[in-house]
């Protein structure tokens, strides 16, 4: 049980994180852009499982 | 207009893997950094804690147990465990215990040691708390790497948290972060967490092999009360009062004792006690590095333990442990804890000279602060054949 709420988690991260890149690449405002990478990096890190 | 658009995300886009790129691999060389340990002559064997509970085999916490003794020779005496690194923010335990794999000999009875009682927990750091990903000890044939490490069990192998943690078996209700936290998963259980498994595992290693006395090692922020001191659960209450007093006489520092709290579930000195034959005490040392009045927070104050605005803290009254300019240096809390282990080991004999445990070639408090840890630290490129181990 705990492992398939772990494995959910991390398919949440994995769609968080592909929001982010496509408002990033949506965006035309440059600081929208750049927190929209910000945000992304904690979500990339957990989901290469390094940090 | 189009084209500008487009530079601009590149050039974001190769900043962010840039920034990506160099911080994943901060991360993973801190996770994965091995850590030599060579064993002295009392190692007797190294098992895995799988060994005593097979559900842990193939988790990143299947700990390696190093076990010390003089064969059959010894084995007729009392056995004790001294764990390292159930918090593994706190050096001064991991370095104390590795020390005693290093140099201990068992003149009677056997010794278990684990370096690092939660494996998980020494692979990451507190988000948010700028810590180091690593710290060295200068030896006398070059500086030893270790990992610095966190008090809870890494996200990455055990995520996501509840929103209340429940021990058990107990059922008290305890903050969310807790049920990754080692000193709060005692007993543990089989079919728990990584962590519960751990401590499970731990629980039947002592009842298994019989195990008379169980240390626990830690170190604390100078703002906490539980500082410079013996927890004893009640069962260990003259022992940690005599220890403290041999201690205080022939050690040169002084070391309080506290009493387990009844009320307060999950910890070592509480339920090793409860669901063991085993008398479990847990020391502690002052580590300014984790006060959270600090300020830089770097190698150097894990180190020295020397802070200007803890000590400031310390003028208005706000310490439970001294703190002058000298601090709390790494060489000072590893030889508390090891005196502190002779002296229990010594007391405990007395008390029990049918279960005797006799140690030697242990450095004292005064010997380590005159030498340093790193002088009692062996070259890994000198490990006789079989000696050498990797945490």
């Amino acid at each position: 049980m705990t492992a398939f709420i772990t494995f959910l988690y991390y398919l949440m991260v994995a769609f968080f994180a592909v929001c982010f890149i496509w408002n990033f690449r949506r965006s035309k405002n440059w600081q929208s852009e750049v927190l929209y990478l910000i945000v992304l990096l904690p979500f990339l890190l957990r989901l290469f499982r390094l940090k | 207009m189009k084209n500008q658009l487009i530079m601009r995300k590149a050039i974001f886009t190769a900043a962010f893997l840039l920034v990506f790129i160099f911080s994943g691999l901060s991360f993973y060389r801190s996770r994965h950094l091995k850590e030599p340990v060579v064993a002295g002559d009392g190692l007797l064997e190294v098992r895995k804690l799988s060994h005593y509970f097979p559900g842990l085999k193939g988790s990143l916490n299947d700990a390696s147990v190093y076990i010390l003794g003089k064969g059959d020779a010894g084995s007729e005496g009392g056995a004790a465990l001294v764990l390292g690194g159930s918090h593994a923010e706190e050096p001064a335990g991991r370095l104390a215990a590795w020390l005693l794999v290093e140099n201990a000999r068992l003149e009677k009875g056997r010794l278990f040691v684990i370096l690092t009682a939660n494996p998980s927990a020494s692979t990451s750091t507190r988000p948010g708390g700028a810590y180091p990903p690593d710290y060295e000890i200068p030896t006398p044939w070059g500086r030893q790497k270790f990992r610095q490490g966190d008090r809870w069990s890494n996200p990455l192998d055990q995520w996501p948290d509840p929103e209340v943690y429940i021990h058990y078996p107990s059922r008290q209700q305890l903050a969310y972060m807790d049920i990754r936290n080692q000193n709060r998963t005692w007993p543990g259980r089989p079919d728990g967490t990584m962590t519960e498994k751990t401590c499970y595992a731990m629980t039947q290693l002592i009842i298994k092999e019989q195990i008379d006395l169980v240390i626990d090692l830690h170190e604390a922020e100078l703002q906490y009360p539980v500082i410079s001191t013996i927890v004893a659960h009640q069962k260990g209450e003259d022992l940690a009062a005599l220890a403290s007093m041999m201690i205080s006489g022939e050690e040169g520092f002084n070391i309080g004792v506290e009493y387990s709290p009844v009320a307060l579930r999950g910890l070592s000195h509480r339920e090793i006690g409860d669901h063991t034959q085993a008398i479990p005490l847990l020391l502690e040392t002052p580590e300014p590095f984790l006060d959270a009045t600090r300020g830089r927070t770097d190698r150097a104050l894990l180190l020295t333990g020397k802070d200007e605005f803890v000590m400031k803290a310390g003028r208005h009254g706000l310490l439970f442990e001294k703190l002058d300019e000298n601090g709390w240096p790494i060489d000072v809390r590893v030889g508390r804890h090891l005196s502190s282990i002779i002296q229990i080991f010594k007391v405990w004999t007395e008390l029990h000279p049918e279960r005797p445990i006799q140690m030697e070639n242990v450095p004292r408090y005064a010997e380590v602060i005159s030498a340093g840890t790193g002088y009692y630290l062996k070259n890994p490129d000198q490990a006789p054949a079989g000696r050498l181990f990797y945490e």
